[in-house]
Protein backbone atom coordinates (compact mmCIF):
# COMPACT_ATOMS: atom_id res chain seq x y z
CA UNK A 1 0.00 0.00 0.00
CA UNK A 2 1.40 3.49 -0.88
CA UNK A 3 0.65 6.91 -0.16
CA UNK A 4 1.58 9.93 -2.15
CA UNK A 5 3.11 12.19 0.80
CA UNK A 6 3.66 16.28 -0.61
CA UNK A 7 7.33 16.82 -0.79
CA UNK A 8 8.52 18.85 -3.11
CA UNK A 9 6.99 22.33 -2.99
CA UNK A 10 6.47 24.14 -6.27
CA UNK A 11 9.31 26.93 -5.58
CA UNK A 12 11.38 23.41 -4.99
CA UNK A 13 10.56 22.09 -8.59
CA UNK A 14 11.61 25.36 -10.22
CA UNK A 15 14.45 25.90 -8.24
CA UNK A 16 15.63 22.14 -9.12
CA UNK A 17 14.22 22.48 -12.91
CA UNK A 18 16.31 25.54 -13.35
CA UNK A 19 19.02 24.76 -11.65
CA UNK A 20 19.31 21.14 -13.17
CA UNK A 21 19.22 22.93 -17.03
CA UNK A 22 22.09 25.83 -16.35
CA UNK A 23 23.66 23.46 -14.19
CA UNK A 24 23.91 21.31 -17.66
CA UNK A 25 24.67 23.93 -19.78
CA UNK A 26 27.57 24.84 -17.33
CA UNK A 27 29.01 21.25 -17.40
CA UNK A 28 29.00 20.88 -21.08
CA UNK A 29 30.01 24.75 -21.96
CA UNK A 30 33.16 24.40 -19.02
CA UNK A 31 34.15 20.71 -20.92
CA UNK A 32 34.02 22.60 -24.17
CA UNK A 33 35.75 25.47 -23.01
CA UNK A 34 38.34 23.65 -21.26
CA UNK A 35 38.83 21.27 -24.61
CA UNK A 36 38.42 23.45 -27.15
CA UNK A 37 40.30 23.46 -30.31
CA UNK A 38 40.92 26.57 -33.32
CA UNK A 39 39.44 23.54 -35.72
CA UNK A 40 37.36 21.10 -34.29
CA UNK A 41 35.40 23.43 -31.27
CA UNK A 42 33.03 21.08 -29.56
CA UNK A 43 30.98 24.61 -29.17
CA UNK A 44 33.06 27.89 -30.40
CA UNK A 45 34.86 29.12 -27.59
CA UNK A 46 33.17 32.91 -28.07
CA UNK A 47 29.68 31.15 -27.56
CA UNK A 48 30.42 28.94 -24.79
CA UNK A 49 32.39 31.40 -22.48
CA UNK A 50 29.80 34.19 -23.02
CA UNK A 51 26.73 30.64 -22.10
CA UNK A 52 29.00 29.68 -19.33
CA UNK A 53 29.24 33.51 -18.01
CA UNK A 54 25.54 34.26 -18.34
CA UNK A 55 24.38 30.44 -16.84
CA UNK A 56 27.04 30.85 -14.04
CA UNK A 57 25.38 34.04 -12.72
CA UNK A 58 21.91 33.06 -13.31
CA UNK A 59 22.87 29.80 -11.26
CA UNK A 60 24.44 32.15 -8.17
CA UNK A 61 21.07 34.30 -7.97
CA UNK A 62 19.20 30.45 -8.49
CA UNK A 63 21.10 29.38 -5.40
CA UNK A 64 20.23 32.31 -3.18
CA UNK A 65 16.49 31.77 -4.29
CA UNK A 66 17.05 28.29 -3.00
CA UNK A 67 18.73 29.81 0.42
CA UNK A 68 16.21 31.91 0.92
CA UNK A 69 13.41 29.33 0.15
CA UNK A 70 14.99 27.09 2.80
CA UNK A 71 14.71 29.86 5.46
CA UNK A 72 11.49 30.76 4.91
CA UNK A 73 10.29 27.33 4.58
CA UNK A 74 10.74 24.35 6.27
CA UNK A 75 12.75 22.31 3.62
CA UNK A 76 15.78 23.44 5.24
CA UNK A 77 15.30 20.89 8.23
CA UNK A 78 16.41 18.75 5.46
CA UNK A 79 19.64 20.25 5.48
CA UNK A 80 20.24 20.25 8.80
CA UNK A 81 23.85 19.61 9.48
CA UNK A 82 24.69 17.25 12.22
CA UNK A 83 27.86 15.55 13.00
CA UNK A 84 26.52 13.12 15.83
CA UNK A 85 25.75 9.53 14.78
CA UNK A 86 25.98 10.00 11.51
CA UNK A 87 28.32 7.52 10.52
CA UNK A 88 26.58 4.61 11.22
CA UNK A 89 23.58 5.47 9.31
CA UNK A 90 25.91 6.54 6.61
CA UNK A 91 27.53 2.93 6.41
CA UNK A 92 24.60 1.60 6.73
CA UNK A 93 23.03 3.40 3.15
CA UNK A 94 26.53 2.24 2.03
CA UNK A 95 26.14 -0.96 2.16
CA UNK A 96 22.67 -1.06 1.08
CA UNK A 97 23.91 0.60 -2.31
CA UNK A 98 26.87 -1.85 -2.56
CA UNK A 99 25.57 -5.09 -1.66
CA UNK A 100 21.66 -5.30 0.06
CA UNK A 101 20.49 -3.49 -3.33
CA UNK A 102 21.28 -6.93 -5.33
CA UNK A 103 19.76 -8.84 -2.63
CA UNK A 104 16.49 -7.50 -2.94
CA UNK A 105 16.66 -6.02 0.89
CA UNK A 106 14.32 -3.27 1.97
CA UNK A 107 15.48 0.09 1.87
CA UNK A 108 17.19 0.82 5.25
CA UNK A 109 15.76 4.38 5.19
CA UNK A 110 12.53 4.58 3.23
CA UNK A 111 11.10 8.12 2.59
CA UNK A 112 8.27 9.06 4.64
CA UNK A 113 6.25 12.01 5.79
CA UNK A 114 9.77 13.03 7.92
CA UNK A 115 12.43 11.91 5.97
CA UNK A 116 13.14 13.08 2.32
CA UNK A 117 16.84 12.07 2.30
CA UNK A 118 18.46 9.37 3.17
CA UNK A 119 21.32 9.66 5.67
CA UNK A 120 24.21 9.08 2.80
CA UNK A 121 21.63 11.34 0.40
CA UNK A 122 21.72 14.31 2.77
CA UNK A 123 25.16 14.17 3.74
CA UNK A 124 26.00 14.67 0.11
CA UNK A 125 23.02 17.22 -0.51
CA UNK A 126 24.62 19.40 2.15
CA UNK A 127 28.10 18.98 0.94
CA UNK A 128 27.20 19.99 -2.76
CA UNK A 129 24.78 22.44 -1.58
CA UNK A 130 26.62 24.32 1.64
CA UNK A 131 29.99 23.50 -0.02
CA UNK A 132 30.39 22.48 -3.06
CA UNK A 133 27.68 25.49 -5.12
CA UNK A 134 29.18 28.54 -2.82
CA UNK A 135 32.84 27.46 -3.65
CA UNK A 136 32.27 26.92 -7.49
CA UNK A 137 30.04 29.98 -7.49
CA UNK A 138 32.54 32.36 -5.98
CA UNK A 139 35.83 30.88 -7.87
CA UNK A 140 33.42 31.21 -10.90
CA UNK A 141 33.01 34.82 -10.71
CA UNK A 142 36.55 35.98 -9.42
CA UNK A 143 37.62 33.92 -12.93
CA UNK A 144 34.65 35.93 -14.74
CA UNK A 145 35.56 39.04 -13.45
CA UNK A 146 38.93 39.19 -12.78
CA UNK A 147 38.55 43.23 -11.59
CA UNK A 148 37.57 41.73 -8.60
CA UNK A 149 40.58 40.17 -7.92
CA UNK A 150 42.76 43.84 -8.11
CA UNK A 151 39.82 45.25 -5.34
CA UNK A 152 40.76 42.35 -3.44
CA UNK A 153 44.76 43.06 -3.70
CA UNK A 154 45.46 39.64 -5.57
CA UNK A 155 47.71 39.36 -8.02
CA UNK A 156 46.64 35.85 -9.07
CA UNK A 157 44.39 33.87 -10.58
CA UNK A 158 45.63 30.23 -10.11
CA UNK A 159 43.63 29.60 -6.92
CA UNK A 160 40.24 30.72 -8.29
CA UNK A 161 41.04 28.60 -11.76
CA UNK A 162 42.47 25.21 -9.79
CA UNK A 163 39.45 25.32 -7.22
CA UNK A 164 36.95 26.14 -9.75
CA UNK A 165 38.18 22.88 -12.17
CA UNK A 166 38.43 20.62 -9.24
CA UNK A 167 35.58 21.85 -7.50
CA UNK A 168 33.70 21.64 -11.51
CA UNK A 169 34.81 17.76 -11.61
CA UNK A 170 33.49 16.80 -8.33
CA UNK A 171 30.28 18.73 -8.80
CA UNK A 172 29.89 16.85 -12.62
CA UNK A 173 30.37 13.35 -10.28
CA UNK A 174 27.90 14.65 -7.99
CA UNK A 175 25.25 15.43 -11.19
CA UNK A 176 26.22 11.88 -12.45
CA UNK A 177 25.56 10.09 -9.45
CA UNK A 178 22.81 12.08 -8.21
CA UNK A 179 20.85 11.27 -12.00
CA UNK A 180 21.71 7.87 -11.47
CA UNK A 181 20.49 7.11 -8.17
CA UNK A 182 17.23 9.11 -8.69
CA UNK A 183 16.63 5.37 -11.07
CA UNK A 184 16.22 3.58 -7.77
CA UNK A 185 13.17 4.37 -6.94
CA UNK A 186 9.85 2.60 -7.10
CA UNK A 187 10.28 2.62 -10.77
CA UNK A 188 13.60 3.84 -12.55
CA UNK A 189 11.11 6.95 -13.22
CA UNK A 190 9.32 7.34 -10.19
CA UNK A 191 11.59 9.95 -8.78
CA UNK A 192 12.17 11.61 -11.36
CA UNK A 193 8.09 11.87 -11.68
CA UNK A 194 7.82 12.83 -8.39
CA UNK A 195 10.28 15.96 -9.26
CA UNK A 196 7.51 17.32 -11.77
CA UNK A 197 4.08 16.48 -9.93
CA UNK A 198 5.73 17.22 -6.54
CA UNK A 199 4.75 14.16 -4.73
CA UNK A 200 6.48 11.33 -3.28
CA UNK A 201 5.36 7.45 -3.35
CA UNK A 202 5.56 6.60 0.39
CA UNK A 203 5.06 3.10 1.65
CA UNK A 204 2.31 3.08 4.59
CA UNK B 1 38.84 63.63 -30.70
CA UNK B 2 42.17 66.08 -29.63
CA UNK B 3 41.26 65.92 -26.08
CA UNK B 4 41.18 61.44 -26.10
CA UNK B 5 44.30 61.88 -27.65
CA UNK B 6 45.66 64.35 -25.40
CA UNK B 7 44.12 61.77 -23.05
CA UNK B 8 45.95 58.85 -24.33
CA UNK B 9 49.51 60.38 -24.72
CA UNK B 10 49.11 61.36 -21.07
CA UNK B 11 48.37 57.95 -20.25
CA UNK B 12 51.31 56.31 -22.52
CA UNK B 13 53.48 58.79 -20.83
CA UNK B 14 52.29 58.00 -17.28
CA UNK B 15 53.23 54.31 -18.65
CA UNK B 16 56.58 54.88 -19.72
CA UNK B 17 57.61 57.00 -17.17
CA UNK B 18 56.52 54.65 -14.70
CA UNK B 19 58.52 52.00 -16.74
CA UNK B 20 61.77 54.38 -16.30
CA UNK B 21 61.40 54.80 -12.65
CA UNK B 22 61.13 50.87 -12.53
CA UNK B 23 64.23 50.61 -14.46
CA UNK B 24 66.00 53.46 -13.09
CA UNK B 25 65.18 51.51 -9.55
CA UNK B 26 67.76 48.70 -11.17
CA UNK B 27 71.11 48.20 -9.85
CA UNK B 28 73.42 50.67 -11.45
CA UNK B 29 76.41 48.95 -13.41
CA UNK B 30 79.75 50.01 -13.46
CA UNK B 31 80.83 52.46 -15.70
CA UNK B 32 84.00 53.30 -17.03
CA UNK B 33 85.74 56.49 -14.97
CA UNK B 34 86.94 57.30 -18.75
CA UNK B 35 83.42 56.61 -20.40
CA UNK B 36 81.82 58.75 -17.76
CA UNK B 37 84.14 61.48 -18.29
CA UNK B 38 83.86 61.61 -21.93
CA UNK B 39 80.39 61.94 -21.90
CA UNK B 40 79.94 64.31 -19.15
CA UNK B 41 81.08 66.79 -22.74
CA UNK B 42 77.61 66.04 -23.96
CA UNK B 43 75.77 65.15 -21.03
CA UNK B 44 76.28 68.31 -19.04
CA UNK B 45 73.55 69.93 -21.32
CA UNK B 46 71.94 66.92 -22.62
CA UNK B 47 70.99 66.01 -19.02
CA UNK B 48 69.21 69.03 -18.14
CA UNK B 49 65.83 70.45 -19.25
CA UNK B 50 67.64 74.09 -19.44
CA UNK B 51 70.87 74.53 -21.35
CA UNK B 52 73.16 77.70 -20.26
CA UNK B 53 75.45 78.97 -23.16
CA UNK B 54 77.37 81.97 -23.98
CA UNK B 55 78.22 83.49 -26.52
CA UNK B 56 82.13 84.50 -26.97
CA UNK B 57 80.79 87.05 -30.03
CA UNK B 58 78.13 89.30 -28.25
CA UNK B 59 79.66 87.99 -24.79
CA UNK B 60 76.06 86.89 -23.44
CA UNK B 61 74.84 84.44 -21.37
CA UNK B 62 71.40 82.49 -22.91
CA UNK B 63 69.40 80.24 -21.29
CA UNK B 64 66.80 78.04 -23.47
CA UNK B 65 64.90 75.21 -22.73
CA UNK B 66 66.23 71.85 -24.35
CA UNK B 67 64.17 69.78 -26.59
CA UNK B 68 62.15 66.94 -24.65
CA UNK B 69 63.69 64.25 -27.24
CA UNK B 70 67.47 65.64 -26.72
CA UNK B 71 67.56 65.31 -22.82
CA UNK B 72 69.35 62.13 -21.65
CA UNK B 73 68.11 60.55 -18.28
CA UNK B 74 71.59 59.47 -17.14
CA UNK B 75 70.20 57.17 -14.27
CA UNK B 76 68.33 55.71 -16.74
CA UNK B 77 71.33 55.38 -19.47
CA UNK B 78 74.03 54.13 -16.95
CA UNK B 79 71.39 51.28 -16.12
CA UNK B 80 70.81 50.33 -19.79
CA UNK B 81 72.63 47.29 -21.44
CA UNK B 82 74.75 49.96 -23.50
CA UNK B 83 75.52 51.94 -20.65
CA UNK B 84 79.40 51.56 -20.98
CA UNK B 85 79.13 53.30 -24.52
CA UNK B 86 80.55 56.57 -24.79
CA UNK B 87 78.25 59.27 -27.29
CA UNK B 88 80.15 59.38 -29.75
CA UNK B 89 80.52 55.66 -30.91
CA UNK B 90 77.24 56.17 -31.72
CA UNK B 91 77.12 59.80 -32.67
CA UNK B 92 79.78 62.07 -34.83
CA UNK B 93 82.49 63.25 -33.21
CA UNK B 94 81.76 66.46 -34.81
CA UNK B 95 78.85 67.16 -32.18
CA UNK B 96 81.89 67.39 -29.68
CA UNK B 97 81.55 71.40 -31.64
CA UNK B 98 79.29 74.00 -29.86
CA UNK B 99 76.94 75.10 -31.76
CA UNK B 100 76.41 71.79 -33.67
CA UNK B 101 76.42 71.57 -37.28
CA UNK B 102 73.11 71.63 -38.60
CA UNK B 103 74.00 69.08 -41.26
CA UNK B 104 74.85 66.59 -37.91
CA UNK B 105 70.93 66.16 -37.77
CA UNK B 106 70.56 63.96 -40.98
CA UNK B 107 73.76 61.72 -39.85
CA UNK B 108 73.05 57.73 -40.00
CA UNK B 109 73.08 56.37 -36.98
CA UNK B 110 73.96 52.56 -36.50
CA UNK B 111 71.19 50.17 -36.35
CA UNK B 112 72.02 46.90 -34.21
CA UNK B 113 73.40 44.53 -36.82
CA UNK B 114 76.44 47.41 -37.68
CA UNK B 115 77.21 46.25 -34.09
CA UNK B 116 75.57 43.11 -33.25
CA UNK B 117 75.71 41.27 -36.71
CA UNK B 118 78.07 38.38 -37.14
CA UNK B 119 79.39 38.26 -33.67
CA UNK B 120 79.39 35.43 -31.84
CA UNK B 121 78.89 36.49 -28.48
CA UNK B 122 75.61 37.64 -29.38
CA UNK B 123 74.54 34.20 -31.17
CA UNK B 124 71.80 33.23 -28.63
CA UNK B 125 70.41 36.63 -30.34
CA UNK B 126 69.97 35.63 -33.87
CA UNK B 127 70.25 39.04 -34.65
CA UNK B 128 70.72 38.86 -38.66
CA UNK B 129 66.92 36.64 -37.77
CA UNK B 130 65.97 39.58 -36.07
CA UNK B 131 66.61 41.41 -39.17
CA UNK B 132 65.11 39.29 -41.77
CA UNK B 133 61.85 38.58 -39.57
CA UNK B 134 61.61 42.96 -39.46
CA UNK B 135 62.23 43.53 -43.06
CA UNK B 136 59.31 41.13 -43.67
CA UNK B 137 57.06 43.12 -40.66
CA UNK B 138 54.00 45.77 -41.54
CA UNK B 139 56.26 48.32 -39.73
CA UNK B 140 59.52 47.94 -42.59
CA UNK B 141 57.16 46.96 -45.84
CA UNK B 142 54.91 50.42 -45.09
CA UNK B 143 57.24 52.85 -43.99
CA UNK B 144 60.81 51.80 -45.17
CA UNK B 145 63.65 53.76 -43.81
CA UNK B 146 62.01 55.77 -41.59
CA UNK B 147 61.49 52.81 -39.13
CA UNK B 148 64.37 51.48 -37.53
CA UNK B 149 65.53 49.40 -34.67
CA UNK B 150 65.43 52.69 -32.70
CA UNK B 151 61.90 53.04 -33.61
CA UNK B 152 60.73 50.63 -31.08
CA UNK B 153 64.23 50.15 -28.77
CA UNK B 154 64.84 53.51 -27.13
CA UNK B 155 68.32 53.87 -28.16
CA UNK B 156 69.62 55.39 -24.57
CA UNK B 157 67.37 53.40 -22.51
CA UNK B 158 67.34 49.79 -23.94
CA UNK B 159 67.26 46.96 -21.75
CA UNK B 160 66.85 43.26 -22.12
CA UNK B 161 63.60 42.37 -21.21
CA UNK B 162 62.14 39.35 -22.27
CA UNK B 163 65.30 37.25 -21.18
CA UNK B 164 65.70 38.88 -17.79
CA UNK B 165 63.38 36.40 -16.03
CA UNK B 166 64.04 38.34 -12.58
CA UNK B 167 61.45 40.54 -13.45
CA UNK B 168 57.79 39.08 -13.23
CA UNK B 169 55.94 38.29 -15.94
CA UNK B 170 53.70 41.47 -16.25
CA UNK B 171 56.86 43.85 -15.90
CA UNK B 172 57.66 42.02 -18.94
CA UNK B 173 54.43 42.64 -20.95
CA UNK B 174 54.05 46.00 -19.60
CA UNK B 175 57.38 47.06 -20.50
CA UNK B 176 56.48 45.36 -24.39
CA UNK B 177 53.16 46.89 -24.32
CA UNK B 178 54.60 50.22 -24.01
CA UNK B 179 57.06 49.85 -27.18
CA UNK B 180 53.75 49.46 -28.95
CA UNK B 181 51.89 52.17 -27.09
CA UNK B 182 54.87 54.84 -27.36
CA UNK B 183 53.14 54.94 -31.02
CA UNK B 184 50.17 53.51 -31.06
CA UNK B 185 48.83 55.60 -28.59
CA UNK B 186 50.86 58.51 -28.95
CA UNK B 187 49.50 61.20 -31.69
CA UNK B 188 52.73 62.65 -32.10
CA UNK B 189 54.69 59.71 -32.42
CA UNK B 190 53.06 58.26 -34.76
CA UNK B 191 53.02 61.03 -37.24
CA UNK B 192 56.22 60.69 -37.32
CA UNK B 193 55.87 57.51 -40.12
CA UNK B 194 52.16 58.03 -40.73
CA UNK B 195 50.01 60.89 -41.74
CA UNK B 196 46.82 60.61 -40.32
CA UNK B 197 45.33 60.38 -36.60
CA UNK B 198 46.38 57.18 -35.05
CA UNK B 199 43.14 54.81 -34.33
CA UNK B 200 41.65 54.55 -30.73
CA UNK B 201 43.89 51.41 -29.38
CA UNK B 202 40.86 50.84 -26.56
CA UNK B 203 37.82 51.49 -29.54
CA UNK B 204 39.61 48.92 -32.04
CA UNK B 205 40.08 46.38 -29.59
CA UNK B 206 36.50 46.61 -28.46
CA UNK B 207 35.38 43.15 -29.18
CA UNK B 208 37.86 41.57 -26.83
CA UNK B 209 36.45 40.47 -23.65
CA UNK B 210 38.00 41.07 -20.58
CA UNK B 211 39.72 43.85 -22.16
CA UNK B 212 41.89 45.73 -19.81
CA UNK B 213 42.72 41.94 -18.44
CA UNK B 214 44.27 40.72 -21.94
CA UNK B 215 46.51 43.79 -21.97
CA UNK B 216 48.07 43.41 -18.81
CA UNK B 217 48.38 39.31 -19.60
CA UNK B 218 49.41 39.29 -22.94
CA UNK B 219 51.92 41.55 -24.93
CA UNK B 220 50.76 43.24 -28.34
CA UNK B 221 52.40 40.96 -30.62
CA UNK B 222 51.16 37.84 -29.35
CA UNK B 223 47.63 38.86 -31.71
CA UNK B 224 50.01 41.08 -34.33
CA UNK B 225 53.21 39.53 -34.71
CA UNK B 226 53.97 36.04 -36.70
CA UNK B 227 54.96 33.34 -34.26
CA UNK B 228 58.75 32.34 -34.46
CA UNK B 229 60.23 28.95 -34.45
CA UNK B 230 63.83 30.50 -33.61
CA UNK B 231 63.64 34.22 -32.00
CA UNK B 232 62.54 34.50 -28.24
CA UNK B 233 60.23 37.51 -29.54
CA UNK B 234 59.13 37.58 -32.80
CA UNK B 235 59.82 40.54 -34.52
CA UNK B 236 57.39 40.06 -37.76
CA UNK B 237 54.66 42.40 -37.11
CA UNK B 238 51.94 41.25 -39.49
CA UNK B 239 49.17 43.70 -40.79
CA UNK B 240 46.21 44.41 -39.14
CA UNK B 241 43.73 41.87 -41.35
CA UNK B 242 46.03 39.06 -40.22
CA UNK B 243 45.93 39.48 -36.53
CA UNK B 244 44.46 36.83 -34.55
CA UNK B 245 41.06 37.53 -33.62
CA UNK B 246 40.21 33.81 -33.09
CA UNK B 247 39.78 33.61 -29.53
CA UNK B 248 40.87 29.45 -29.56
CA UNK B 249 44.02 30.30 -31.28
CA UNK B 250 45.31 31.32 -27.94
CA UNK B 251 42.65 29.69 -25.57
CA UNK B 252 43.27 25.71 -26.33
CA UNK B 253 45.97 23.10 -25.53
CA UNK B 254 48.07 24.11 -28.48
CA UNK B 255 47.83 27.66 -27.61
CA UNK B 256 50.38 29.95 -29.69
CA UNK B 257 51.09 31.50 -26.61
CA UNK B 258 53.44 28.39 -25.96
CA UNK B 259 55.28 29.17 -29.53
CA UNK B 260 55.27 32.94 -28.30
CA UNK B 261 54.80 34.27 -24.37
CA UNK B 262 55.40 31.43 -22.52
CA UNK B 263 58.52 30.35 -24.47
CA UNK B 264 59.95 32.32 -22.03
CA UNK B 265 59.79 29.53 -19.24
CA UNK B 266 58.15 31.22 -16.36
CA UNK B 267 57.41 28.20 -14.24
CA UNK B 268 59.44 25.08 -13.31
CA UNK B 269 57.48 21.99 -13.47
CA UNK B 270 55.14 20.55 -11.11
CA UNK B 271 51.99 18.26 -10.49
CA UNK B 272 49.55 21.50 -10.58
CA UNK B 273 51.88 23.43 -13.30
CA UNK B 274 53.75 21.47 -16.11
CA UNK B 275 53.16 24.19 -18.64
CA UNK B 276 55.47 26.91 -18.45
CA UNK B 277 52.83 29.49 -18.15
CA UNK B 278 53.69 30.58 -14.77
CA UNK B 279 51.18 32.70 -12.52
CA UNK B 280 48.75 33.60 -15.67
CA UNK B 281 45.40 31.58 -16.15
CA UNK B 282 44.79 30.75 -19.35
CA UNK B 283 41.09 29.17 -20.05
CA UNK B 284 41.30 26.59 -22.29
CA UNK B 285 44.30 25.50 -21.90
CA UNK B 286 44.85 23.59 -18.66
CA UNK B 287 48.15 24.29 -17.09
CA UNK B 288 48.18 20.64 -15.01
CA UNK B 289 48.30 17.25 -17.28
CA UNK B 290 48.24 15.36 -13.77
CA UNK B 291 45.77 17.18 -12.35
CA UNK B 292 43.27 17.39 -16.20
CA UNK B 293 44.39 13.48 -16.03
CA UNK B 294 43.47 12.60 -12.70
CA UNK B 295 39.95 14.63 -12.99
CA UNK B 296 38.88 13.15 -16.20
CA UNK B 297 39.89 9.96 -14.85
CA UNK B 298 37.78 10.47 -12.18
CA UNK B 299 34.23 11.10 -14.15
CA UNK B 300 35.32 8.08 -16.67
CA UNK B 301 35.44 5.75 -13.39
CA UNK B 302 32.06 7.53 -11.75
CA UNK B 303 30.33 6.79 -14.87
CA UNK B 304 32.15 2.99 -15.21
CA UNK B 305 31.13 2.53 -11.96
CA UNK B 306 27.74 3.38 -12.42
CA UNK B 307 27.18 1.40 -15.22
CA UNK B 308 28.72 -1.42 -13.61
CA UNK B 309 25.96 -1.29 -10.75
CA UNK B 310 23.14 -0.64 -12.94
CA UNK B 311 24.36 -4.02 -14.51
CA UNK B 312 24.42 -5.67 -11.44
CA UNK B 313 21.04 -4.14 -10.77
CA UNK B 314 19.12 -5.33 -13.70
CA UNK B 315 21.09 -8.94 -13.34
CA UNK B 316 20.34 -9.48 -9.72
CA UNK B 317 16.70 -8.36 -10.43
CA UNK B 318 16.08 -10.75 -13.27
CA UNK B 319 17.72 -13.80 -10.86
CA UNK B 320 15.23 -12.12 -8.25
CA UNK B 321 11.81 -12.44 -10.42
CA UNK B 322 13.12 -15.65 -11.83
CA UNK B 323 13.35 -17.29 -8.34
CA UNK B 324 10.01 -15.94 -7.13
Amino acid sequence: MTEKVYHYAIWIRLWHITNALLFLTLIVTGFSMQYTSPENPLIPFEVSTTLHKIAGIVVTFNYLFFLIGNYVSNNGRHYKIEFKGVITPILKQVRYYAMGIFKGEPHPFPVNRERKFNPLQKATYIFAMYFGFPVLSVSGLLLAFPSIFDILGISSLIVADVIHVLIGIVMTMFMLIHVYFCTIGHTPVSNFKSMVTGFHDVEE
Amino acid sequence: MHCINHLKTSTASLVLLLLLFMLSTATAQKVDQATREENNKCLSCHSKRVLTFTSDSLGKTYKQKMYTDCIIDTTLYYTSNHFNFKCIDCHSSDYEIFPHNAQLRFEELPGCLDCHGDDPTYADYHFEKIQEEFDQSVHSSKHSGQFTCWSCHNSHYYKINARDRNQNLKQTIAYDNAICLSCHSNYDNYRLYVDRLNPNVTKTHDWLPNQANHFQSVRCIECHAKVSDSLLVSHQILPKSQAVKKCAECHSANSRLKASLYKLKLSKPGMFSDRNIGDAVLIGSPRSTTVDLLGNLLIILTAAGLIFHMTMRIITRKKTVKHD
